[in-house]
C-alpha cells in the first residue's frame, strides 16, 4: 500500500501502537488458524467460503502491520512473523487450536468451537470497525472504513452456519451449546482493549471498552433469540489477557509453524 | 530483472528484437491521456476480459516532468493479485514509452462495486460472470444469468474461486456460473 511516512502526536504515539498490534495480531491469529482447515472443512463449497474469508481477514491484518511499519515500528514482515509469543497483543481465544490432534497427524478439529469463535469475533470485530472510523489516526479510520465493507460477507457466512447449526436437533445443538460456553469464557479478551485502553480512547483513536462491549452485546442478542437460547453472560478471560502478552502454548505452536518457512529463509520474498 | 533492463539498455535492439524506432519511444513524455488508454490495455489477472480501468480500480493519473504516477484502488484487500497487477501496469506504462512509473494502491477512498464501467459490466457477462447490482435490495440479490439473461438463478455459494466473486446456477439454461459480489458502503 501507500509507502509515505506518517506521524501521530508524539505523546499519543505509544496508545496508538499498541491498538495496531492488538488489530493486527487479532486478525493474523484467526487468519491462520482459519487457514489451518483448509482441505477438513465440512464439505467443498465450505473450503472455498472460509479459505476465502481466511485470505482476506490476512489481508486485513497486512494492512494493520503496515501501518505500523509506517509509523516506523519495523517491517510488515518481520512484525507478522518475527515477534515472539511475548510480545504478542492478540486475545487468547483467537489463538487457541481448533480442537485435539494435529493439522497434518489426525486432526479432530471442533467446528462447533469454530462457528461460535468466528461469528462472536466477526461481530465484535463489526462493532470496533464502526468506531475505528471515526478514529483520530485518519490512516487507521480509512482502512477500518475499507474493511468494513468487506466484512459483510463474512459476518453473513457465520450468522449463517451459527443459527443452522444451533438450531439442528440433538448433537449439533448440544454441541454449539457446548461451544457457546467455551467461547464466553475468553470473550472478554477479545473486548478488552488492555492497560493502555484508557490512553487510546483519551487520544480519540477508539471508543471505550464498556462501549464497544455494550454494542457488540446488543449486535449479537438477536441471534440468540433467534436459536431460544440465553446469554451466555458474563464473558470471561479464562486463559489470560493477551493484550499484557499473557498467552498459552498454543500461541507457540502456531507461532513455530507459521513462521517456519520466514525463518529458514529471512530474505525470502513473500 | 534489473540487471537485465540494464542490458537492454546498453544495448538496444540486438537481444531484445527491438528496432531503433522502439528505442527512440523511450523516456518520451506520455500525456495524461495516452497513460490512460495503455492502462485500458492492462486485464485484471484473473478475468481476462476487463481492464483496471474497467474495474474502476484506477483512482488517479498524474504526469510530472515524464515520470507518470499511478493511483490504484484494491478492490479486496486479501485480494493476492494486487502484487500483479502493480508489476504489469509498471511494465505496460513503460513500454508505452514513460521513463518513469511509480504505481501506488491507496488506502481511500475504497473501491465499490459501483465503480465498474458499463463497457466493464458487458465485458464481465462475455467472460460468463454476472455484473453486481448497482444498489444493494434488502435481503435479496437477484442475479441474471450473464449467458441467457434468466432470471431463475440460484445461489450455490457465496464464495467463489476469488474474493470478489460467489457461484450461481442458471436453472434456465442449466449453466454454473459467477457473479461479482456487490461490494457498497452500507449506511
Amino acid at each position: 500500500m501507500s509507502k509515505t511516512q506518517v506521524h501521530f502526536h508524539p505523546d499519543g504515539q505509544e496508545a496508538l501502537v499498541e491498538l495496531l498490534f492488538q488489530l493486527a495480531d487479532d486478525d493474523f491469529l484467526l487468519a491462520y488458524r482459519g487457514s489451518e482447515w483448509l482441505g477438513l472443512a465440512p464439505h467443498i463449497e465450505e473450503d472455498i467460503a472460509f479459505s476465502s474469508i481466511s485470505q482476506d481477514t490476512m489481508g486485513h491484518a497486512a494492512m494493520y502491520y503496515q501501518l505500523l511499519e509506517d509509523l516506523g515500528c519495523g517491517s510488515a514482515d518481520e512484525l507478522a512473523h518475527a515477534r515472539p509469543a511475548s510480545a504478542r497483543r492478540n486475545a487468547v481465544l483467537l489463538e487457541r487450536a481448533n480442537g485435539p490432534g494435529h493439522y497434518l497427524r489426525e486432526p479432530r478439529y471442533d467446528w462447533a468451537f469454530t462457528v461460535v469463535r468466528q461469528y462472536f469475533y466477526t461481530q465484535a470485530k463489526r462493532v470496533r470497525l464502526e468506531s475505528l472510523t471515526k478514529s483520530s489516526y485518519a490512516p487507521l479510520a480509512e482502512v477500518a472504513a475499507k474493511i468494513q465493507v468487506e466484512l459483510h460477507y463474512h459476518l453473513l457466512h457465520w450468522h449463517t452456519w451459527f443459527v443452522q447449526l444451533t438450531n439442528a436437533p440433538l448433537e449439533a445443538r448440544t454441541r454449539m451449546t457446548k461451544a457457546i460456553q467455551d467461547v464466553a469464557a475468553d470473550f472478554a479478551g477479545v473486548l478488552t482493549l488492555g492497560a493502555k485502553g484508557t490512553e487510546m480512547v483519551r487520544w480519540g483513536l477508539i471508543d471505550e471498552e464498556k462501549v464497544l462491549t455494550e454494542n457488540t452485546i446488543a449486535a449479537l442478542a438477536p441471534a440468540f433469540a433467534e436459536v431460544g437460547l440465553d446469554w451466555p453472560m458474563p464473558f470471561g478471560m479464562k486463559h489470560g489477557n493477551g493484550r499484557n502478552g499473557e498467552h498459552t502454548p498454543d500461541l507457540d505452536e502456531a507461532l513455530a509453524t507459521l513462521s517456519e518457512v520466514y525463518r529458514a529463509v529471512p530474505h525470502a520474498i513473500w | 530483472m534489473k540487471k537485465q533492463n540494464d542490458a537492454t539498455l546498453a544495448a538496444p535492439g540486438s537481444q531484445s528484437g527491438k528496432t531503433a524506432a522502439d528505442w527512440e519511444m523511450r523516456g518520451r513524455i506520455m500525456t495524461k491521456e495516452e497513460v490512460w488508454k495503455t492502462l485500458e490495455l492492462v486485464k485484471d489477472p484473473e478475468i481476462h476480459s476487463v481492464s483496471i480501468v474497467d474495474l474502476g480500480m484506477v483512482e488517479r493519473v498524474d504526469v510530472h516532468d515524464g515520470a507518470v504516477s499511478i493511483s490504484l484502488l484494491p478492490t479486496f484487500l486479501g485480494c493476492p493479485a494486487l502484487d500483479i497487477i502493480r508489476a504489469k501496469v509498471e511494465e505496460a506504462v513503460k513500454q508505452a514509452g514513460a521513463s518513469a512509473v511509480t504505481v501506488e494502491f491507496l488506502r481511500h477512498p475504497p473501491w465499490t462495486s459501483d465503480r465498474i464501467s458499463e463497457a466493464g459490466r458487458e465485458r464481465l457477462k462475455q467472460f460468463g460472470i454476472a455484473p453486481p447490482p448497482r444498489q444493494m435490495s434488502p435481503g435479496a440479490w437477484q442475479v441474471e444469468c450473464p449467458y441467457c439473461g434468466a432470471e431463475r438463478t440460484v445461489m450455490e455459494n457465496l464464495f467463489g474461486p476469488t474474493a470478489c466473486r460467489s457461484i450461481f446456477y442458471c436453472k434456465q439454461c442449466k449453466n454454473p456460473f459467477e457473479a461479482m459480489k456487490p461490494v457498497l458502503i452500507s449506511g
